[in-house]
């Protein structure tokens, strides 16, 4: 993970993208600002119709802005057609040229670039390597299996050096061992040859365990920008949150703020102390957010009480729901060690400890 | 009692009676009707004219030298018959001329019904075979009025101070092209909207996506995928205008005949019947070459996809 913030690859300057007209107007992005760093593997996330696809097309240059500026590099790529571009995408289809064998797939790029015959082989050469692929160069792209053709894909993306390597959602279409052994694949690419991916997906494990940085976004918005570990550990939004992992939601009145740091009194009686996010206005009521593996259930007097409705074992952990005071459902996750395993009986009563800095506040 | 075997033997059978049953009426047809006519036309091409037409039982080669040879009506030398071989050489050419025109005409026709939602290119599907609906020689006679001396182009052009005289465009080859392209562009569009509608418009965005310009991208990508309906369409095109008998013979008047025409004078005002039989194996003969010839250079190393 770079830690250190590079130059910005791309810089997305208040992008909206409108489709259709008058009444039957849709935006498809709504007003997008976000600024990509160099060699960094950037996911845009969100669940179908976000508009993560769309902001990738644009990057591209498949479509064109409504308004807003795309930065590569300074230079404003917004009114430039895809084959001026050094950007290249891996498609989710792959769409690999039928007609032509995995190696003329790979030239492709080079000979439109003009690059002379020589350079050519030796790169397609060097990309087959790359990829594993050096013992199925003649074969045509029928003739090999879909994570092959997601190595070519691949491969055909990377030969002419991009700036910008764009991903839509390219390991969607392999079965799950596959696609685990491609998510490794793809980080070794690209610490390998150090281009900046920006990669599409609506799968948020996906997105957690192979990003510097994450974009979740809804609605043609983009909600928060962070590591795998800010987005999960500090969401911003309800629906960030419930988006990504499992997440306990309880209402609550605010008692005191101090500093960053509030006291709030649940629906279901407690008083807790809960992280304030930045910006945040306090005006009385909250929703505040605790991961189920942030807390624990005790069988003594905790922060929270209530009635465990049903306990269960998933081999690693155990999930315990508990029932507040208030009528609502708490879910605590806790790891199985020798003997700790289901020791809850159904209805018996219990405590919940809040671990330090478990409970956030959203803004919303 | 039979055993399983005599069973199975005779559900075979009976499969086998069945099979010849159903194909019975097809192969009838195709004997009867396409290889009975066209063996008839080989003899007659080797029997002797008859003084009113028809065929007298005698066997001649005549007919079959006529078709490349002349002989002198004086001293009974022969000659190469240059009349004929115009004719040959106009009909091969125009064919041609006629089937790159459609390509040219239909392609970008083609493309861009085949990008259009599904339901306007239906609409746009149904406005191409509209002309099917009328008549050969009806059509053929509406371009008569476009191009004629006292037509629409030639009447526009003169009030509109361009040119002073009408340009001569009936009765040349290129009436006979304009009528060729018009009767034959819906044979030539249908099946490239076929194999474009097929095509799988990501390949273009990637095309795109790797520095390929539009023109490098439909040279690259677009035209070896819709090969297929680009051979078809040129087959479909080809063949027709080759034999063309009513395009010529209303667009290109008595001087500019067509090798249909060349036929029908034989069988009718020349009562030569051996060499119009002839000349109708010879069509089938160069049709058949240039077909070969075509369909094993365009489908050559690349393989088909889909």
């Amino acid at each position: 993970m770079p830690d250190t913030p590079g130059r910005n690859a791309i810089e997305v300057r208040g992008v909206r993208k409108v489709y259709g007209t008058g009444e039957a107007q849709v935006a498809a992005l709504d007003t997008v600002s976000v600024s990509i760093r160099e060699n960094e593997f950037f996911t845009l996330l969100g669940p179908s119709g976000c508009g993560k696809t769309t902001l990738l097309r644009l990057i591209a240059g498949f479509d064109f802005p409504s308004e807003g500026e795309i930065m590569l590099y300074g230079q404003d790529i917004a009114p430039l057609p895809p084959f001026k571009r050094p950007v290249n995408t891996v498609f989710q289809s792959y769409a690999l040229f039928p007609h032509m064998t995995v190696a003329q797939n790979i030239a492709f790029g080079l000979e439109m670039l003009g690059k002379p015959r020589a350079e050519i082989d030796a790169r397609v050469a060097e990309m087959l390597k790359l990829v594993r692929m050096e013992k199925l160069a003649k074969r045509r792209t029928s003739q090999i299996s879909g994570g092959q053709q997601q190595r070519v894909a691949l491969a055909r993306a990377l030969a002419p050096q991009p700036k910008v390597l764009l991903l839509d959602e390219p390991l969607s279409a392999l079965d799950y061992k596959l696609r685990k052994e491609m998510q490794i694949e793809l980080k070794r690419l690209q610490h390998e040859t150090g281009i900046t991916f920006i990669f599409v997906t609506h799968d948020q494990e996906e997105a957690l365990t192979m990003s510097d940085r994450i974009a979740v976004m809804s609605s043609g918005k983009i909600l928060q920008v962070g590591t795998a570990r800010e987005i999960y550990d500090r969401p911003a939004e309800r629906f960030v949150a419930d988006f990504i992992g499992e997440t306990n939601f309880l209402e609550a009145r605010i008692v005191s703020v101090d500093g960053g740091k509030a006291k709030v009194t649940l629906n279901s009686g407690a008083t807790i102390a809960a992280t304030l996010p930045e910006g945040f206005k306090p005006d009385g009521s909250a929703t505040v957010v605790i991961r189920p593996e942030h807390a624990r259930a005790v069988k003594d007097k905790g922060d929270i009480s209530g009635v465990v409705e049903n306990v269960v074992y998933f081999g690693t952990d155990t999930h315990v729901h508990i029932k507040l005071d208030d009528g609502a459902i708490f879910t605590v996750r806790q790891q199985n060690t020798r003997g700790s395993a289901a020791d809850f009986e159904r209805g018996e009563r219990v405590g919940i400890v809040i671990g330090d800095d478990a409970a956030q506040i959203l803004k919303d | 009692m039979a055993t399983a075997a005599e069973i199975e033997k005779q559900a075979e059978a009976r499969e086998t009676r069945n099979r010849w049953l159903l194909s019975a009426p097809a192969l009838i047809i195709i004997l009867l009707a396409a290889s009975g006519p066209l063996l008839i036309v080989l003899i007659y091409s080797f029997l002797t004219p008859g003084p009113y037409g028809d065929v007298e039982w005698k066997f001649s080669t005549e007919g079959w030298v006529s078709v490349f040879l002349e002989r002198d009506i004086f001293d009974d030398t022969l000659a190469l018959a240059t009349s004929h071989l115009t004719i040959f050489w106009r009909s091969l050419r125009l064919a041609l001329m006629a089937t790159v025109a459609t390509l040219v005409f239909g392609f970008p026709t083609a493309y861009f019904i085949a990008t259009r939602s599904e339901r306007t290119r239906d609409v746009w599907l149904f406005l191409i075979t509209i002309p099917f609906w009328t008549n050969l020689l009806i059509r053929t006679f509406a371009v008569l009025q476009v191009i004629r001396n006292e037509g629409i182009i030639n009447t526009a052009l003169i009030n509109l101070g361009i040119v002073d005289q009408p340009i001569q465009m009936l009765y040349t080859d290129f009436a006979i092209m304009v009528g060729m392209v018009y009767v034959y562009l819906p044979l030539m569009v249908l099946p490239l909207y076929a194999s474009m509608e097929k095509l799988d418009f990501r390949l273009v965005e990637a095309g795109y996506d790797l520095y390929a310009s539009r023109w490098q991208v439909l040279r690259r990508i677009i035209f070896p995928l819709v090969r297929p309906g680009v051979v078809a369409g040129s087959i479909l095109v080809f063949i027709p205008a080759i034999g063309a008998y009513v395009t010529p013979s209303v667009l290109g008047g008595g001087k500019n005949m067509m090798f249909a025409n060349l036929i029908e004078l034989q069988f009718g005002q020349g009562r030569n019947w051996p060499l119009g039989a002839a000349l109708s194996i010879t069509v089938m003969a160069i049709v058949m070459v240039a077909l070969l010839v075509y369909v094993r250079n365009t489908s050559g190393s690349e393989v088909r996809h889909g």
